[in-house]
């Protein structure tokens, strides 16, 4: 199966932490050095690594007992050249994801903590001055008294700006030279306008009217306050919405028992190496990705998968690292580790996801990128308005309106509408085993009208069966499977697996075959000796002049019986017919029944003959079907679709089926756990069953109404909060907004969108 | 009152001229690397210029504890990376056709453009 690489699913971009080393074909490589006590070991380590082949040039730092290592060579080799020399040596390591996260985690707690301190303060005096203006009145100055009583005040407050709000400052002045302007400009403006003025009432309060003498210490106090006070609680409230990664991150064993030189050691999981032996024991997370060499268990692989049961796994069955062996003890060989196993990728795709924007989002950017500006210029028209046309004290009133404009306008509520609804639905998706590529992905799932499931593999298991041996001209089943058997062998198709399982079964040794060749979506022929064989569907004989006539009830009833017949001809006659069945999955019918239940018109596709399709849709509930469609007419089935304005779904394994899943609206592809990003694929579900595509469309659903609400909401709370700031409603009902309570509005406001993107955390994705 | 209403749309005018229609310097990218800081609610330098046709490679330092900081996207392509704090980030970048491409945080607060000539 084709995996995606990390380049791919980045758009061809590709991102990585400085001094991050992959493991193998890397230009410069860094390693710890263990064991080397003397500056001769130095000499000793170099020559060591150089002698490695594809090394060019390997330098020994003793003092920080480092190694450089230049060339094209494979970590694993350095490390036991180094070992081998009589020291001990590991890949500098960019440190793991959980390591990142808790460093992530780390910084976000000093912040909060920061922000709490700073609101203390800020709220400290804020408090007691509201109460102050509450209980005894109005903040004048109309005393000498008073002005010094003010000053202190004033001079309190610019503590309180310098200390609990000099962030605010600091980045409007930077963004201001930049050119640019952003929350901290609009906190800054409206906080500094309402001290400067009130600074102004203390020193000239002669300067204006006495119905002016105002001062607003108290509102810049208590802005500041609760602008840190939103901040530290959004801070909280956003760690909540990355639970989903954290806990897959969770999943990552920490250290795995591996087998070297007939020795069992358990090491860190970052020094697994390729093709190592591993022995996990019951109960223990399965370390890395590989292939089990010796054993049997059963595995939980539902945290990857959502499958609640536990899995078999015998010698050959691939195991994933991050599942749990339940009961046996196993050894399997490492085949992917590091940043290649699945986990690695899912993790990687599900963070990719998180923080990649649905169109959705667009119109919000857009507004966001002339925000600040232009509520700026509306604070300086509100002024000037009242100025012009306002009642006495009319400068008070420009004042009061300028900074409740400037401080009630939230452009971050607007910017974290979409990001933080995606951050938890592809989260929580991805709990369910359904992993979205993108955004994109995520909002056209959430409008699909029709979807198209591919039979085999999809709605059935994909691993069919030989059911009955109907013989025509032939003298034993035997003869016939094994002719069949030995035409079939050379080819993948699941119909041509079951035949020769069939015949393995039976222990019948099959022949070989000459001139042998494939008849697209019609079937096989060969030679065995002389004998000229022919192996597939009806058109197939009819187009070779074999006669079928006598036949053709037999294989319409097995069709009808939702088997699939096949012709086999031996010498230019009919030999046998031969039917396969592909059982259906135990829930599609019930997740088919969903999906239909949720309005989406179902459409069955196969290149199975009509009758035998129509069995199976019969079966599982679906009315609608394309029948004898060849592989590569799948996309235009997708197209035809479109064509009656649906949006279309296409469902399938990702293998054969690329070109319509690329084609068709949202391409879902099913997987089997270790198959996590299938490159053709917006969404991937990781197990087999057709619920996940309900879920799917169901947690998209769920995002996209909690990104409507976010974003019909930060709209509503800016288009009607800022008018209500600069006073519209005064005219008519005397109403003016005070600047505290704007500076509450606005600090909850964000705080309000992130707790909404939250409630999803809630979501139900299974509703069988 | 005359006065103040001309100085108000004086004002006005300032803020479209200074934050709309002024374009600041643009860095131009020597040896296909260069270094942003993010600090204080903006990218240094927020305009760059790379050269069409060429891969590019982007260092981000964030100083900036806010969780704003905390993730650069380049939605033109697709790209999307979460920057550790206090510690250097590179992204490489694919060769780009001509023309302006933005780059920002998730909440369009920090903002910066590459302009590919």
């Amino acid at each position: 199966m084709n995996q995606i690489t990390p380049d791919q699913q980045a758009g061809h971009a590709k991102c990585h932490q400085d001094g991050e080393q992959p493991s193998a074909n890397s230009a410069s490589q860094e390693l710890i050095i263990e064991g080397a006590s003397c500056a001769s070991c130095v000499g000793k380590i170099e020559a060591a690594l150089n002698n490695v082949s594809g090394v060019e040039k390997a330098e020994v730092n003793f003092a920080q007992r480092t190694a450089t290592v230049l060339g094209s060579v494979n970590s694993g080799d350095l490390i036991k050249a180094v070992e081998k020399a009589g020291y001990n040596a590991k890949v500098q390591e960019d440190g793991s994801e959980q390591d990142s996260l808790d460093e992530k985690e780390q910084a976000d707690w000093a912040y909060y903590k920061r922000l709490m301190r700073e609101m203390t303060i800020a709220l400290t005096l804020g408090i007691p001055l509201m109460a102050y203006s509450v209980i005894v009145g109005e903040m004048t100055v109309t005393s000498n008294t008073e002005r010094v009583v003010w000053l202190v005040i004033g001079l309190l407050t610019l503590g309180v700006m310098l200390f609990s709000g000099k962030h605010f400052f600091v980045g409007a002045w930077k963004s201001f030279t930049n050119h640019s302007a952003n929350m901290d400009t609009l906190i800054a403006l409206g906080t500094g306008t309402a001290w400067l003025y009130s600074m102004v009432v203390v020193f000239f309060p002669y300067a204006v009217p006495e119905m002016a003498r105002h001062v607003y210490f108290e509102a810049t106090a208590m802005i500041i306050g609760l602008i840190d006070l939103g901040l530290a609680l959004e801070i909280k409230a956003r760690g909540r919405t990355s639970e989903a990664i954290k806990r897959l991150i969770g999943l990552q064993a920490k250290t795995a028992r591996v087998i070297r030189d007939d020795k069992e050691i358990d090491i860190l999981i970052e020094q697994v190496l390729l093709n190592d032996k591993v022995r996990v024991r019951p109960g223990e997370r399965i370390p890395v990705d590989g292939v089990v060499l010796d054993g049997h268990t059963s595995v939980d692989e539902s945290m990857l998968t959502g499958e609640p049961m536990p899995v078999e796994k015998k010698q050959d069955d691939e195991v994933v690292g991050g599942t749990i062996n339940k009961t046996g003890s196993i050894v399997f060989k490492a085949t992917r580790v590091g940043k290649d196993t699945a986990l690695a990728q899912i993790i990687g795709m599900v963070k990719r996801a998180q923080n990649s924007k649905p169109p959705i989002g667009r119109l919000a950017d857009a507004i966001s990128a002339y925000f600040v500006p232009v509520v700026m210029i509306i604070a300086v028209v509100s002024a000037l308005t009242w100025l012009n046309l306002g009642p006495d004290p009319a400068i008070a009133f420009a004042i009061v309106s300028a900074t409740t404009v400037l401080i009630i306008a939230c452009p971050c509520a607007l910017g974290l509408a979409t990001p933080m609804s995606v951050m938890v639905g592809v989260g929580k998706a991805a709990e369910a085993g359904v992993l979205i590529r993108n955004g994109e992905a995520l909002q056209t799932s959430s409008k699909i009208t029709a979807m198209i499931l591919d039979k085999t593999g999809t709605i059935t298991l994909g691993s069919p069966k030989v059911t009955n041996i109907h013989l025509a001209h032939a003298e034993s089943e035997e003869d016939v499977l094994r002719l069949a058997a030995s035409l079939e062998a050379g080819s993948e198709h699941p119909l041509a697996v079951s035949i020769v399982e069939s015949a393995t079964e039976r222990d019948l040794s099959l022949d070989k075959v000459e001139q042998f060749s494939a008849i697209a979506g019609h079937g096989v022929e060969g030679f065995v000796g002389e004998q000229q064989l022919l192996f597939g569907n009806e058109k197939l004989m009819r187009d070779k002049n074999i006669s079928v006539d006598d036949y053709v009830d037999v294989a319409q009833k097995m069709a009808e019986e939702a088997k699939t017949p096949m012709y086999f001809a031996a010498d230019g006659k009919l030999a046998a017919i031969i039917a396969v069945a592909d059982p259906i999955k135990n829930d599609s019918i019930s997740a088919i029944k969903r999906l239909q239940k949720n309005g989406i018109r179902v459409v069955m596709l196969t290149g199975d003959n009509r009758a035998t399709a129509k069995a199976v849709a019969d079966k599982v509930g679906i009315s609608e079907f394309f029948a004898e469609v060849l592989p590569e007419q799948k996309a235009e089935k997708v197209a035809e679709l479109q064509m009656q304005n649906e949006i279309v779904g296409m469902t399938g394994d990702g293998i054969n089926d690329a070109p319509a899943l690329a084609l068709a609206n949202v391409g879902f592809a099913i997987g089997t756990g270790t198959d996590v990003a299938i490159e053709s694929a917006d969404i991937t579900l990781m197990r087999g069953s057709l619920h996940g595509l309900a879920d799917a469309i169901a947690v998209s659903k769920a995002t996209l109404r909690n990104i409507k609400q976010n974003l019909f909401g930060a709209f509503i709370y800016n288009v009607a909060g800022v008018p209500f700031a600069a006073g519209v409603l005064y005219p008519f009902f005397g109403l003016l907004l005070s600047p505290v309570i704007a500076g509450a509005a606005m600090a909850f406001s964000s705080l309000t969108v992130v707790s909404n993107a939250n409630r999803l955390r809630f979501f139900k994705a299974q509703e069988h | 009152m005359m006065i103040i209403n001309i100085l108000g749309l004086l004002l006005i005018g300032l803020i479209v001229w200074w934050f709309w229609l002024y374009k600041p310097r643009e860095v131009i990218v020597s040896e296909g690397a260069i270094t942003v800081m993010v600090e204080d609610g903006t990218y240094q330098p927020s305009r760059i210029k790379l050269a069409a046709g060429e891969p590019a490679t982007i260092r981000f330092m964030r100083k900036d504890a806010s969780p704003c900081a905390g993730t650069v996207l380049f939605s033109d392509f697709d790209v999307s990376e979460e920057l550790p704090l206090n510690q250097f980030k590179s992204i490489v970048l694919p060769a780009m056709e001509k023309g302006e491409y933005a780059f920002s945080c998730q909440m369009q607060m920090y903002r910066g453009t590459l302009l590919v000539e």
